[in-house]
């Protein structure tokens, strides 16, 4: 971990105690005192979802029943949330950070990932400058604080928005990282859960820092290929990229992570044909959902559901590269079909789901193929306009007509199943 | 805390605004709850800010009514001020 001259600047840039922040700066009343923000408490179980600086040294914790954070802290103000309020400030914040660069990626609704490495000479040239200039503008222009990291990746980034809260800036630098990272208790690294920490503790390693030099042969065998990413983090070399989203939008609770539908078919699949009507006619719903959101995916998913006892599996595979032809979806979704399931009356199938995953937006870089035909896409674009004008059913695949049952069926509007719940029931 | 003023309240307030080709939103005047009506002067800065008076933030809009600065919040889509609450008026 020698200093590279290449090293990126990035910010992690964390609300403090958010919910029970906002209230705050929204009642001026509730200043200084211990405040929680929890759900649902007429119904006996109600949790705290946020606790307000104040209301710590009374050992409230979050996620703990507020009958329990009641009896620690006696006179505690508990609010229900008000979540149009807390997108609102998360979407002002985030204006903010894109005055500062246009790659702001958000990790739920008050921690953001800012990469300034291009453009922290368009701002004073030093990244402490630019924090404090952050830090001073949240402040004024919405009332509450924030803590920021600073690092040379997302990892260290997020470590120092971590390292000193509230309303702190602290700097992870290729002098100090030795002493502030590495000497960190290994559950303060991002992705280090409960069950990883005990792991990690029965083998002896205590420390980030430890972390970053346990052997190959340790990691592989207590997690796999999970171990050596966790390494590369306490090595500072992770080299995941801060993610660029629609600026326009400034908002964090439209990111999505997959599209996806799945149908019970209207008979049980016992053949080839009907499983491939079934199979194409829900890649193009996902597909054009997909389309409609501005995002390509990288990852085909299908899920398969017995006729027999109803149990499912699914499969997956990653594409060459990212996409959102519906012919690619499909096609890929029906190998994945084929390669793992027989389509016989042996084995009835009673329900399907497509799903695609690793979504990354359209309009940003992409690597493209020499060997695709790009003209795919823009026949689909061409499809989705005559859909949005006349109707889904005004233009259907030949193949989706081989299946009486689901002739006429629009797919994408009467059917939108959550593929979460077809996937996980 | 200033003579003759308790405490200030988040008072929502009727505003004529005028809204030019580049979306800039200028305030022309406030209507008070009781009916009356002032112009405003002159719009002397423009900023968002967090009203830490009364809670809450918007654009804040300094103004000039009748010789005096006030503050005027515009929350998207309603206007504010910090009103005065007098001493003795609870």
């Amino acid at each position: 971990m020698d200093p590279v001259l290449s090293d990126r600047i990035i910010l992690h840039v964390d609300m403090n105690s958010f919910y029970a922040s906002v209230e705050q700066a929204e009642h001026p009343e509730l200043r200084g005192k211990p405040v929680v923000v929890g759900g649902e408490e007429d119904r006996r179980h109600g949790i705290v979802l946020t606790k307000s600086i104040e209301a710590k040294p009374y050992g409230i914790k979050t996620a703990e029943a507020l009958w329990e954070a009641r009896q620690k802290c006696p006179g505690l103000i508990v609010l229900p949330p008000h979540y149009h309020l807390y997108k609102r400030y998360s979407k002002i914040a985030r204006a903010i950070y894109y005055d500062y660069t246009d790659l702001v990626e958000p990790f739920g609704l008050d921690e953001n990932w800012l990469d300034i490495t291009s453009t922290v000479q368009l701002h004073g040239g030093s990244a402490l400058l630019v924090a404090r200039e952050i830090s001073e503008r949240i402040k004024a222009e919405l009332g509450v604080t924030v803590s920021i990291g600073i690092g040379w990746d997302k990892i260290t980034a997020k470590f120092g928005s971590d390292y000193k809260k509230p309303d702190a800036i602290t700097q992870i630098t290729r002098e100090n990282y030795r002493e502030i990272f590495w000497g960190a208790p290994v559950r303060d690294l991002l992705y280090v859960g409960r069950a990883t920490e005990r792991k990690l503790h029965a083998a002896g390693i205590e420390t980030i820092g430890q972390l970053a030099h346990a052997s190959d042969g340790y990691l592989q065998r207590t997690f796999g290929k999970i171990g050596f990413m966790l390494r590369s983090f306490a090595r500072g070399e992770d080299t995941t990229t801060v993610k660029s989203y629609d600026a326009r939008r400034c908002d964090v609770a439209r990111q999505i992570k997959s599209y996806g539908n799945g149908l019970t078919a209207p008979h049980d699949i016992t053949c080839e044909r009907d499983a491939k009507a079934l199979i194409y006619l829900l890649a193009e719903s996902v597909a054009q959902r997909l389309r409609e959101g501005g995002m390509r995916a990288k990852t085909v998913a299908i899920a398969v559901r017995d006729a027999e006892d109803l149990t499912y599996y699914t499969r997956q595979m990653h594409l060459g590269a990212s996409t959102a032809a519906t012919m690619v979806i499909a096609d890929s979704a029906w190998q994945l079909l084929v390669d793992n399931q027989p389509l016989d009356e042996e084995h009835a199938v009673r329900g399907l789901a497509v799903r695609v995953t690793s979504l990354i937006p359209s309009n940003g870089n992409r690597q493209l193929s020499f060997f695709k035909d790009h003209a795919q896409e823009d026949l689909d674009h061409a499809i989705d306009g005559l859909r949005q004008r006349f109707g889904n059913t005004c233009i259907q695949r030949g193949i989706e007509l081989t299946d009486e049952a689901l002739l006429g069926l629009d797919i994408k509007n009467d059917n939108t199943v959550h593929p979460v719940g077809y996937l996980h029931r | 805390m200033v003579q003759g003023i308790a405490h200030r309240k988040k008072q929502y307030v009727e505003v004529t605004a005028l809204h030019d080709e580049e979306g800039l939103v200028a305030p022309l005047a406030i209507k008070w709850e009781d009916g009356r009506r002032f112009e405003i002067d002159e719009v002397l800065d423009r900023r968002r800010a967090a009203a830490l008076k009364v809670g809450g933030t918007g654009t804040r809009y300094l103004v000039r009514i009748g010789g005096r600065e006030t503050f005027l919040y515009y929350e998207d889509p309603r206007w504010f001020v910090e009103a005065i609450v007098p001493d003795g008026a609870a």
